[in-house]
């Protein structure tokens, strides 16, 4: 088998030489017990030392290696050669995204709206626990509630699965209303208020359709489009409390 | 232009150690500016991948004098025992601190926080996050920052050297990728958190970006890297790809079988074993349970019977989980089922898994003291970059994610009161310092041309020389074949050639960097091990047998970089309250 090939199609761009983005082929050792990352870094070291992307853990935890490969988000770490050969392999960067080179895209807008839904855990003023008590106490039932939406590795996979971040650049996307959904489901938060001026506005949950493919291609079981769902729900009800005559606001 | 930017505080690394040291500063004093300068974005920062947990004294019945012994014993009675004594004393703190800030750590069912055993402790006092805690340990830190506005980030910069002024350090010069400038990062204090060096060897559990950047850095600029002949390989990675099955595999009860189906720990003075069944199974310091380097030379010694199997990716032997059953695998250990039913197509419920040892951890690294400090003036380093000393010859699993905490928290207080009682450094006379740095990267990598080397193989070159001279067992020879083998490397670094002559996110640059790095530690770590005469912990000498030898030996060792090659000096172990003793373990 050690002859044996694949190929990998890739689109190229540079911004200090190209207009537009262009496909180059190149032809690539096949293994068996390949991830389509293996193949590329055996491009940029044997080949071609211009390919540029990102990586690091190599072991889909990360969340540097997403790319479209034939067409769907995937994390190259962790998608095998031999799920394609002997078809050729088409690899992009991860859909929606502006790219700063091949397949590196700007992660600026993403970082932000990350911040946005301030993932962080808040307590009222006079209800910290001191250090000196020891820990807050959160069954193993109330750590379940959450726990899905704490398992966003920041891929991004979702945000290039979801047509309507392609269509709507102020959207607040999936993952980071599922991080904000992780914190205002933790038992010891106490922020959810201060965190629906985000999550409940048009940019956030009003403008999926739900489409549901985020959660399709989810790489860690996040399962977004549930997140969106429920606080979909979650500020519906807090509406209709709104309007009841003995709601205090 | 040469652009020069200024903050009060600067840290490079935006790992575990880097956030913590972040919000240590913020905490302490909220009109400082801090920067955080990392070559990736925080949340890919490698200590994302640690799996297993956290130490710390939390249980009743335990205490710290036995986390404090389990970790000098561990250590070989290299590790400085007032560091490890502070330490241990810190940790419960730090920890309930992360809990403060949204870790998810497992639970007890009555809501307080779970533990796990790990090898080597004489009871459970491992905190974790499922299989995962590493990841929601740095996932929760960057969450927290981002709540603190003086602190400012640069992500994707990638720090190429200090600015050192009058023996100060007063900041680094590093590029940000997106453009390819080259700028100055000033600040009053600087503190190095850029992680490990696995990617020394060719077989790791380490990420890509473990390339020792900031011990190169420091050591470049005269300061000692220490014990560099420590390094730990961990007994469990997947044959391949040496992506690590976590010790809490072990904790949790799985065994460690030969091709003869045979629990092969028991010929090694690690104790007798219990049936898997057995309520008391698995047995704390015991067998499975026992230390990394241990475990790690018993591997060895079972493939040099011919009692291992062997594989497309070398030789191996079988963790077997099976017993624990499905449940417990979903609930404690999913990660395991994950990773290896991904990348070695096992499902560890069903079948046991291929393992081998796999470099994992790098004990020496900058020397500081017990607050982070380094001998040069207003510089600092924390992480697994540092050397305190707590891990000696031999970490104890599970005490490294604590050490970035407790040493974060410290160093970042320090630097505090350092920045605070110094002058603001003058930016002026540092400009030319910026200006030689674009220089030289432009000139030795971006506009050469005409090179013969290729990056790869002097990578490849490199990692066959450490993993056959600087591997598990050592001798005079290998070690210096790899320190001439470095040389020789180094040399060749001259005429290196790089496909990628533009300036927007130039990764083959990034990577040149990171090999000349690289070399420069992988030099220090060969000689170091050459020049220890003896066998302690993760050091085994087979020309210079166990047990080791503390009449010559207790001591740290100091490499310093000279044109020639590195220089070893040597550097008194301190020792409070515990005195050398023979380490046992299966009692
Ligand atoms: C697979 C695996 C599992 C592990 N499991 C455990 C465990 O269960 N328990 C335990 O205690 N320990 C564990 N460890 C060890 C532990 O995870 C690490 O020692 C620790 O996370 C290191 O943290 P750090 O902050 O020092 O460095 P890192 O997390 O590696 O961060 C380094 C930072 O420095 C930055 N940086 C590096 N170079 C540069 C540069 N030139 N310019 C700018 N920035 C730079 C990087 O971008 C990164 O942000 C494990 C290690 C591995 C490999
Ligand atoms: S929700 Fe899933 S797909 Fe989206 S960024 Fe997180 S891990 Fe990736
Ligand atoms: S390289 Fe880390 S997720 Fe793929």
């Amino acid at each position: 088998m050690p002859d044996e090939k694949i190929t990998l199609e890739i689109l190229r761009y540079h911004p200090e030489t190209d207009e537009e983005p262009s496909f180059q082929t190149f032809e690539v050792p096949y293994h068996e017990d390949w991830v389509v990352l293996d193949a590329i870094n055996w491009i940029k070291e044997h080949v071609d030392g211009t390919l540029t992307y990102r990586w690091s853990c190599r072991m889909g935890v990360c969340g540097s290696c997403g790319m479209m490969v034939n067409g769907t988000p995937r994390l190259t770490c962790a998608v095998f050669l031999n799920e394609f050969h002997p078809e050729p392999i088409k690899i992009e960067p991860l859909a929606y995204f502006p790219v700063e080179r091949d397949l590196v895209t700007v992660m600026d807008s993403f970082m932000e709206k990350l911040q946005s839904v301030k993932p962080w855990l808040i307590r009222n003023e006079d209800e910290e626990k001191p250090l000196e008590e020891g820990e807050y106490l959160q069954s193993p039932a109330e750590l379940a509630s959450y726990k899905q939406f704490s398992m966003c590795i920041n891929c991004m996979l979702c945000y290039a699965a979801c047509p309507v971040t392609g269509l709507e650049s102020e959207f607040v996307g999936p993952a980071a209303i599922a991080l904000g959904m992780r914190y205002n489901r933790d038992s010891r938060d106490q922020g959810r208020e201060q965190r629906q001026e985000v999550i409940a506005s048009h940019d956030a949950i009003w403008n999926c359709t739900f489409v549901g493919e985020c959660s399709v291609v989810c790489p860690k079981d996040v399962d977004p489009a549930g997140a969106i769902q429920q606080a979909k729900v979650e500020s519906t009800i807090d509406w209709y409390t709104s309007l009841l005559p003995w709601t205090k606001k | 232009m040469t652009e020069i930017i200024e903050h009060d505080v600067l840290i490079v690394g935006g790992g575990g150690a880097g956030l913590r040291a972040a919000i240590a500063i913020a905490e302490a004093d909220p009109s400082l500016s801090i920067a955080v300068v990392s070559k990736v974005y925080p949340m890919r920062s490698h200590t994302v991948s640690a799996e297993g947990g956290a130490a710390a004294v939390i249980r009743p019945e335990d205490s710290l004098e036995d986390h404090i012994y389990d970790t000098i014993s561990g250590a070989d009675w290299l590790a400085d025992q007032d560091a490890v004594e502070a330490f241990v004393n810190e940790a419960p703190r730090e920890m309930t601190q992360l809990e403060h800030w949204g870790c998810p750590w497992s639970r007890n069912p009555d809501g307080t926080v779970a533990v796990r055993p790990f090898g080597g402790m004489k009871i459970e006092r491992t905190w974790f996050a499922a299989d995962k805690t590493g990841f929601h340990m740095l996932h929760a830190l960057f969450q927290t920052s981002l709540k603190y506005e003086p602190v400012k980030r640069y992500d994707e910069w990638f720090a190429t050297q200090l600015l050192v002024e009058d023996g100060r350090c007063v900041g680094v010069t590093a590029i940000e990728l997106r453009t390819g400038q080259v700028r100055g990062i000033v600040a009053g204090a600087v503190i190095i958190c850029t992680g490990g060096a696995g990617r020394l060897w060719p077989f790791t559990t380490n990420a890509a970006i473990k390339t020792g950047d900031g011990m190169a850095m420091a050591y470049r600029a005269g300061i000692a890297l220490k014990d560099m002949e420590f390094v730990q390989y961990h007994p469990t990675g997947l044959p391949g790809t040496g992506i690590l099955i976590t010790e809490a595999s072990r904790g949790e009860g799985g065994v460690l079988i030969n091709k003869d189906g045979h629990r092969y720990l028991q010929d090694y003075d690690l104790g007798k074993p219990l049936d898997v069944s057995d309520p008391e199974h698995p047995q704390k310091r015991t067998m499975e349970l026992g230390p990394r380097d241990k475990l790690s030379q018993c591997f060895i010694k079972e493939q040099q019977a011919g009692r291992t199997f062997e594989g497309e990716y070398g030789h191996y032997v079988h963790l077997d989980v099976t017993h624990l059953g499905e449940k417990k695998i979903n609930k404690k250990i999913p990660f395991v089922r994950e990773l290896a039913r991904n990348y070695v197509g096992i499902d560890p419920v069903y079948d046991p898994i291929p393992v081998r040892p796999v470099l994992h951890y790098v004990m020496g690294g900058i020397h500081t003291d017990i607050n982070g400090a380094t001998s040069m003036p207003g510089l600092f380093a924390v992480g697994e970059c540092a050397c305190v000393n707590i891990n000696g010859a031999n970490r104890l699993g599970s005490n490294s994610l604590t050490e970035l905490l407790v040493f974060g928290a410290r160093a970042g207080q320090e630097a505090v009161n350092f920045a605070a009682a110094q002058s603001k450094p003058q930016t002026g006379p540092l400009e030319a310092q910026v200006r030689d740095e674009q220089q030289r990267i432009a000139g030795q990598f971006i506009n050469k041309t005409g090179g013969t080397e290729r990056l790869v193989t002097l990578r490849t070159e490199m990692n066959e020389a450490m993993e056959s001279g600087v591997g598990i067992y050592r001798d005079a020879a290998g070690t210096q074949a790899a320190c001439d083998k470095m040389a020789e490397l180094q040399d060749r670094f001259q005429h290196v050639s790089l496909d990628d002559h533009s300036l927007s996110f130039n990764t083959e640059l990034t990577a040149a960097l990171e090999l000349e790095n690289m070399l420069d530690i992988a030099r220090a770590s060969s000689l170091a091990a050459n020049v220890r005469q003896e066998s302690r912990g993760a050091h085994q000498r087979t020309d210079f047998p166990p047990p080791r030898d503390d009449d010559n030996w207790l001591k740290h060792s100091l490499a310093f970089r000279t044109d020639d090659g590195p220089r070893i000096e040597h550097l008194d172990v301190t020792i409070t309250r515990w005195p050398p003793a023979k380490r046992t373990y299966g009692s």
